[in-house]
């Protein structure tokens, strides 16, 4: 089956412009140079059409710009996101709408001064999904998908819960029948209870609609609970990626054992924590090789000088670990 | 033995314009040394004040109105502002979210740590201190710390600073440490790095410690005892392997069962329906009765007391325990 996203060698550099005082400095002879963030550095992998993938790994590692590259809300440095849609064929939608972001924050990414109603109905009155006079019936019919109540409709955004603004911005986003949804954190905001709601929602629309899903979270225990597939980023990177099962069993990648190792578990009870070593690098200057060997305790010499690639281990299951070279050489 | 911490019928409010917002409203637990008590529950249930009020960091429109604050077996109501002074920072101290609350930035950690260390040992000196500095910063696992202290908070990971600011606070070898949500803003492997130090910490110096957080795997990795607040109450407290094996109260069942687990994948979870009331309209009787569903006609009219159900358990609800009592 054609996959439904195909991301191929994406990579996104961020250049941090000098400041002023570089700047004079370099008048008089220093020399400053602007620096480079590699926040995604040639990123490949496809996903299935229904498929829920989560992507995790430590703050900076990229998560975010490369969901934003895959909404065509940022533009690649290089490589290409390919959207192969089931509605294309029928109508002439922009890509655009196909795929819709859910952010971290219902409080911020909700106008303050438009009504729910306007909220959910402006992007598909905009390009002709809907006619205005079915805006009422329309807008009602998208709240009862995400479970709230049609006689809200008039009210702004203020007046709910983060859980229920959480549910609107849903709702605005499956107003334009988009195909992929790529989640950034989008239950990080609120309460362990009300973040309950929203995940059982979305694997209730994804069942329900044939969605397809890109579940950004720092949090392991909501990946492994939601995806059917795990991406692992580090610095940039993927270094591992695996179906769900595999992830939890048999975790390759030493980064991707220490980030499972380190997961507080309910059901573990009283511990000791053995933590992994060392700091996050800096992405500015991101250690050479593997950027996982200052932190690693398998590191061995070739570690600093080459970086892995991603090898399959068995079927859908990838590890950028150079110790599996060593075990198939 | 004495607890180091006990609270009793702790009741502290807000007066806003809108209303009296209670945000902590009869909250008892104690603390023994050495023992880690995770304090739970949702946004805005009062975790915080509770940890505020031991401080004395509550700043108007709030206002502690009721119970008692006891600091090994004395009421710090009756101490002296030169007592209180020496409790907080030097007996009791506290760790934040945001390690800047801690930190100085225009300061060297340096500077902050020999301040910190004569404020409250006046006849240490400098070099004295610095040596005390610099093995604290080792001690939870700041490399190079006689470079690593000559520098400014934000030449410092968020991690690093997080762990800075504990050092800062095991300086005078507390006897509790109040933490609220020190490691919420932190990676998962960095926050393994701070609970290791912690914990390590507390075994050796025996300092009892309160840690605030809304995750309930991180309470259940580290504490001893936990207490989960609702709307300004401690619905139910125990021990902390009974109380998450079998929990008794509807809210905290509710709470465990929409925890994602390993063993459960692939179920819908289990959701607590509703939303939290205001705190400035709280209903009659139990605060939870809008989202319970044991909810009865008692419940309405009742305000559940702490009821003993056995084992070192307390539970606040007219439905649970009542049929052991009775
Ligand atoms: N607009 C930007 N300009 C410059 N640098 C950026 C920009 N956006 C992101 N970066 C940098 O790119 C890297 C990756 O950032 P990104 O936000 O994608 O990480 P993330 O994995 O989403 O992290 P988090 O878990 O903290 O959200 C970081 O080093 C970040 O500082
Ligand atoms: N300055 C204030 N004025 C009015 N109400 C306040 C004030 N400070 C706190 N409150 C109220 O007190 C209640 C308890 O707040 P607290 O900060 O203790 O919550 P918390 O349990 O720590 O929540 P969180 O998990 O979000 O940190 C909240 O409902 C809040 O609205
Ligand atoms: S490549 Fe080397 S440093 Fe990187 S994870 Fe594998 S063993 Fe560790
Ligand atoms: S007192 Fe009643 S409403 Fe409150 S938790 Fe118990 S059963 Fe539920
Ligand atoms: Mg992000
Ligand atoms: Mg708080």
């Amino acid at each position: 089956m054609k996959p439904i996203l195909t991301v191929s060698n994406l990579s996104k550099d961020f250049i941090k412009p000098l400041d002023l005082i570089a700047k004079f400095l370099n008048k008089v002879g220093q020399d400053n140079k602007e620096e480079v963030v590699h926040a995604v550095d040639d990123v490949s992998f496809t996903v299935q059409r229904g498929e829920i993938v989560g992507i995790v790994g430590e703050s900076g590692c990229g998560k975010s710009t490369l969901g934003r590259m895959v909404a065509g809300i940022l533009s690649p440095t290089n490589g290409s996101v390919e959207f192969d849609s089931a509605q294309t064929k029928t109508s002439d939608l922009p890509q655009a709408l196909q795929t819709q972001m859910i952010f971290q924050d219902p409080f911020s990414s909700l106008n303050p001064r438009k009504r729910v109603i306007d909220i959910i109905t402006e992007a598909p009155i905009f390009h002709g999904l809907i006619a205005r006079k079915q805006k009422n019936e329309f807008a009602a019919e998208m709240l009862q998908r995400v479970g709230l109540d049609p006689d809200t409709l008039q009210r702004y955004p203020h007046q709910f819960s983060g859980g229920q603004r959480q549910r609107i911005g849903i709702a605005r986003a499956l107003a334009v029948s988009p195909e992929l949804l790529v989640c950034d954190e989008s239950i990080a905001a609120l309460d362990v209870s009300i973040q309950a709601q929203i995940i059982n929602l979305f694997v209730q629309l994804r069942d329900e609609f044939t969605l397809t899903y890109l579940f950004i979270s720092h949090d392991i225990g909501v990946i492994e609970h939601i995806s059917d597939r795990v991406i692992v980023m580090y610095l940039g990177r993927i270094v591992e990626t695996a179906p769900i099962s595999s992830f939890l069993q048999t975790p390759n990648h030493p980064y991707t054992k220490a980030l499972l190792a380190g997961v507080p578990r309910l059901e573990v009870g009283k511990r000791e924590y053995e933590p992994v070593s060392g700091e996050i690098p800096s992405p500015l200057a991101p250690p050479t090789g593997c950027h996982f060997h200052p932190r690693c305790p398998f590191a061995i010499e070739k570690c600093q000088r080459e970086a892995p690639v991603l090898r399959e281990l068995s079927a859908g299951h990838f590890s950028a670990c150079h110790l599996n070279d060593e075990a198939q050489s | 033995m004495k607890p180091i911490l006990q609270i009793e019928n702790l009741q502290t409010h807000f007066f806003t314009k809108a209303g009296v917002a209670k945000a902590v409203d009869g909250v008892s637990f104690d603390i023994n040394a050495g023992e880690v008590v995770g304090l739970v529950g949702e946004s805005g249930s009062g975790k915080s004040i509770t940890g505020f009020s031991v401080m004395g960091l509550v700043d108007a429109p709030g206002r502690i109105v009721g119970g008692r604050i006891m600091f090994k077996g004395a009421d710090i109501a009756a101490m002296s502002p030169q007592e209180l002074q020496s409790l907080r920072g030097n007996r009791i101290s506290m760790i934040f979210q945001d390690p800047m609350m801690t930190l100085n930035p225009v300061l060297r950690v340096e500077t902050q740590m020999v301040e910190a260390i004569k404020a409250h040992d006046s006849t240490i000196s400098k070099s004295e201190a610095r040596v005390r500095a610099r093995d604290a910063l080792g001690l939870v696992g700041i490399s190079a710390p006689e470079e690593r202290m000559r520098a400014y908070p934000h030449q410092f990971s968020g991690g690093m600073r997080q762990r800075v600011s504990i050092a800062i606070a095991m300086l005078n070898r507390p006897d509790l440490i109040i933490a609220d949500e020190p490691t919420t803003a932190l990676d998962v492997t960095i926050q393994g790095q701070v609970i290791h130090e912690m914990q390590r910490l507390c075994e050796v110096t025996k300092t009892a410690l309160l840690w605030i957080t809304h995750d309930l795997a991180v309470v259940a990795g580290i504490a001893d005892r936990i207490c989960v607040m609702y709307a300004g109450r401690v619905v139910e407290q125990g021990p902390i392997a009974s109380t998450i094996s079998q929990p008794l109260h509807p809210y905290t069942r509710g709470l465990m069962g929409s925890v994602p687990s390993q063993n459960r994948r692939g179920q819908p979870l289990q959701q607590i329906d509703g939303m939290v009331p205001s705190l400035l309209n709280l209903p009659v009787g139990c605060a939870f009765q809008n989202r319970c569903s044991m909810v009865s006609d008692k419940c309405l009219s009742e305000t559940p007391g702490p009821t003993d159900v056995g084992g070192k358990r307390l539970v606040r609800c007219v439905n649970v325990g009542q049929e052991q009592a009775s």
